[in-house]
């Protein structure tokens, strides 16, 4: 197997203002994102030669591509819509570079949107899969709450303790959310505000929870060798990973409830293209998947970043804080933006993209020399995960 | 001879006290309590649960028939004993039957039976009968009914464990109590009237029929096993037949359960049997536009499998408190809760029948290669990726615990807001299920927590009801 490492570039970005945005439609959210990219990019959309697009929630049979091909004017291009629970974001990313890698295409868009506040209800509703019964009442924060639940079990953290451990990663998220104008939520918060917040699915409270929110996210990209000609600071494609587990963790036989495959695969091939060793040592910024905190404890582990079962010390010693050893969704992550499911992955890309460029807007937020940064989702029963890894510099490390 | 060979019984967790329902009203309470089916359950889930309790321990292979008694089928057209008996996991090449619209429809079903294995058309037949009939609100019935299924097996064997001996029934046209077929609520004619002319003297003479026909008196019956809508009814016919109300008169369980519609006579008949001994004769009269009236004598096999089912007393003893006459109405669906967020996918006659083994039968498959198991079945091994290469294996009878938890605020329904939402592991080669828990009080739930399956109704959608197994706190 080949590795993507410095084949593809990214030369612009866009993304949305992320929140509950009652006076734009999906296609106001495509249209905001694309049109950002092309501008960073310095490109008009007639350079765009395919398009790769995800979205999850649009629930009617048969839209395919048809609802933002007009809206975007996409001319007789091909384009591709792909799905993929919440990694979906990073499947239109991955499968882009793939056009590009081979030649096929030299200039590609990738677009991430979704509309959630059009459905009536927060939250994505309840009830997922095939089965009329299996899933009937399924929920997302159900699915996490019970990773939550044997975590705590198994490492012996009393709900007590596990909550203040997972409160202080929705405490630290909220503190960087506040610093991204693009967040849905800016309200700082506290641990007790946190940890005695109302119940949304035992042991997660509402702060434990990512926001409903609506957003899009796009990106721009070229093949490696021409992405100067573009632009002075491209962005590189180091690694990309994608992995499935092949049941729900619920009827998984044998299954521990800490050692997602799926994680721990998609990472590896990410990090074995990339040339990555030691993510902890490596990984200047990472965005992971903080749909839930106790997701984000999880993936600290799986993704090595900490030992398994000590994410705990390296949250009380603010090694994931602005500031600290990994810095981890320095933009607030799904809790500020909230998880709108088909763009996050290209939004959590996006702020990436934005440190490594040193554009972070916000000098408190602007992670010094960043070189290789992560993005990361995980999402479904969960039974999906995917990673994209970024540097700034071609051939490191 | 033909004859029962096991009993099973059925009472929902949840008790209503009655003057928790008379507070509402500023009304007089009869005092005591009665059980109140959950808002997942109906006379179906109820049957297979006095089904499963009945067949404990038991080839259910060797079953050859299931009949399902009740006043309150969920399903005007569509046979309900075909899905009980799918629930027990009874084999396809049975014969069924549902006995409707008779308070004596259970009492109709365990002499069909009965003739059934006579006649050698069949030799187990299992009768099951469940009701769960609503009274007007505020009225004596809301008070005096409840909810609950009873099982017999019947067999033609050379060693029942309940002989019976003699059968007297009376054919009675009578408005006493009926429902037309758009009714919710059981209306009745004045007591006075019904209890004298239709209950009493109808009772009475098939009892003291079936008596002179065995050439037995009141004195050889050790217990009395006699069906009433009250108590005071139940204790003046026996009066009069001449019965010790205080020794021979068996239980009515008004004060624990209520009437149970057309299950109640079996109901009872159970509880008695709990307390049998060989030799005993038992009398059984059930009413209800007539009558059926059984002598039954009790032989020594009564001992066998007595460990192995819960009965009445098991299911009696293990309760709940319903903690208001509100939610008692919500329950029963004569208040709307808000219904919470709605359900996707609705039902469909399709993926319902390809998915019968694993919903319905909660079958299991077993890899025949390297015998890892998973629920629902796969055809493919999770482990090995052999092919359509497995035995299916149930686990509605096996014993499981909480592997792991969530307590969901989104999944519910305003009446019961907090849906425990398990992954749970069987005791059985540590097969993982994704299962809701009901019958439970969220806050207890813990890993490790031991936990049984329940078959329940899930939902209705798509103009169907929708079933599938929970699990509960063991009862």
């Amino acid at each position: 197997m080949e590795s993507i490492k410095d084949k593809v570039a990214i030369i612009g970005m866009g993304c949305t203002k992320f929140g509950e945005r009652w006076d734009a439609g999906l296609d106001d959210l495509a249209i905001e994102a694309a049109y950002e990219a092309y501008e960073d990019a310095g490109i008009s959309p007639e350079d765009v030669q395919a398009c790769w697009y995800g979205t999850v929630t649009q629930p009617v049979v048969g839209i395919g591509c048809t609802h933002l091909a007009g809206p975007l004017k996409l001319h007789g291009i091909p384009m591709s819509r792909v799905e993929n629970w919440c990694t979906t974001g990073h499947e239109a990313l991955r499968n882009a570079c793939f056009g590009v890698a081979c030649g096929m295409y030299d200039l590609v868009l990738v677009l991430g949107v979704e509309k959630l506040r059009d459905t009536g209800f927060p939250g994505l509703g309840t009830g997922r899969g095939m089965s009329t019964v299996l899933e009937a009442r399924r929920t997302a924060p159900g699915s996490f709450g019970m990773v939550a639940t044997r975590y705590f079990h198994t490492y012996g953290l009393s709900p007590e303790e596990g909550k203040r451990t997972i409160g202080k990663i929705a405490v630290k998220n909220h503190y960087n959310g506040n610093l991204c104008p693009k967040a849905h939520f800016h309200n700082r918060v506290t641990l007790e505000q946190v940890t005695s917040a109302p119940i949304i699915a035992w042991p997660l409270g509402l702060f434990d929870c990512c926001g409903n929110s609506d957003g899009g996210a796009a990106a721009i990209l070229v093949p490696a060798s021409q992405a100067r000609k573009y632009r002075d600071d491209p962005i590189y494609v180091k690694g990309l990973g994608a992995a499935h587990s092949a049941l729900l963790p619920q009827n998984r036989p044998a299954f521990d409830w800490l050692h997602f495959e799926e994680v721990i695969n998609s990472s590896r091939q990410a990090y074995g293209q990339a040339g990555i060793k030691n993510p902890r040592e490596q990984i200047d910024i990472a965005e992971v998947h903080d749909c839930f905190t106790s997701t984000e404890l999880l993936l600290y582990e799986l993704l090595g970043f900490s030992p398994e079962g000590r994410a705990k010390e390296d949250i009380g010693s603010g090694f994931f804080e602005l500031g600290g050893g990994l810095p981890v969704n320095s933009d607030g992550g799904l809790k500020c933006f909230g998880h709108p499911i088909g763009a996050s992955g290209l939004r959590m890309t996006y702020e990436v993209y934005k440190q490594l460029q040193g554009k972070a807007r916000s000098p408190e937020r602007q992670i010094k020399d960043a070189k290789l940064g992560i993005s990361q989702t995980f999402g479904g029963p969960p039974q999906a995960a995917a990673v994209a890894i970024l540097g700034k510099e071609p051939g490191y490390p | 001879m033909a004859g029962i060979i096991s009993y099973g019984a059925y009472i929902p967790l949840w008790r209503l006290a009655r003057d928790t329902i008379a507070e509402a009203w500023g009304s007089g309470s009869i005092r005591g309590e009665r059980s109140v089916a959950n808002n997942d359950e109906d006379t179906i889930t109820m049957a297979s649960e006095a089904a499963i309790d009945c067949l404990a321990g038991l080839k259910r292979e060797e079953i050859d028939g299931l009949y399902f008694a009740s006043t309150t089928s969920p399903y005007k057209e569509k046979e309900c004993s075909t899905l009980v008996a799918m629930a027990a996991d009874l084999r396809p090449e049975i014969i069924t039957a549902d006995f409707a619209n008779s308070l004596r429809a259970a009492t109709e079903a365990f002499r069909a039976a009965l003739d059934a294995v006579a006649s050698g058309s069949a030799s187990q037949v299992l009768v099951t009968a469940s009701d769960c009939r609503i009274g007007y609100p505020r009225s004596n019935y809301e008070q005096t009914f409840g909810d609950a299924a009873a099982a017999l097996l019947i067999s033609n064997t050379d060693k029942p464990a309940v002989i019976v001996e003699g059968s007297y029934s009376l054919s009675n046209e009578l408005y006493d109590v009926w429902r037309l077929d758009k009714d919710i609520y059981v209306q009745s004619w004045e007591d006075r009237f019904i209890i004298e002319h239709g209950y009493t003297e109808n009772m009475e003479k098939a009892i003291a029929g079936l008596l002179q026909k065995k050439a037995l008196s009141v004195q050889d019956i050790n217990k009395a096993v006699i069906y009433a809508p009250t108590l005071r009814a139940q204790q003046k016919l026996a009066r009069r037949l001449g019965f010790d109300v205080k020794v021979q008169l068996q239980d009515l369980l008004i004060s624990s359960v209520g009437i149970t519609g057309c299950a109640h006579a079996l109901l009872m008949l159970v509880a008695a049997l709990e307390e049998a001994k060989a030799g005993d004769k038992i009398l059984v009269a059930s009413y209800g536009s007539g009558c059926d009236a059984f002598l039954l004598s009790v032989t020594e096999e009564i001992e066998k499998g007595k460990d192995n089912r819960r009965g009445v007393k098991g299911y009696l003893d293990s309760k709940r408190p319903l903690p208001s006459y509100t939610k008692y109405l919500s329950y029963r669906g004569l208040l709307d809760p808000q219904p919470g967020e709605p359900f996707r996918l609705f039902p469909a006659a399709t993926t319902s029948w390809r998915e019968r083994n694993w919903a319905i039968r909660m079958h299991s498959s077993r890899c025949k290669n390297c015998g890892t198991v998973t629920f629902p079945i796969e055809r493919i091994c999770y482990n090995c990726r052999s092919k359509d290469n497995f035995e299916e294996v149930r686990l509605s009878d096996k014993k499981a615990r909480v592997f792991t938890f969530t307590l969901d605020h989104l999944a519910g329904r305003s009446d019961d807001p907090t849906i425990p939402q398990i992954g749970a592991e069987f005791d059985y080669e540590n097969t993982r299920a994704y299962l809701l828990m009901t019958d439970c009080d969220p806050s207890d739930v813990t890993v490790d927590m031991p936990v049984e399956m329940t078959f329940r109704r899930l939902y209705e959608g798509a103009g169907m009801y929708n079933y599938f197994w929970k699990c509960r706190p063991v009862r």
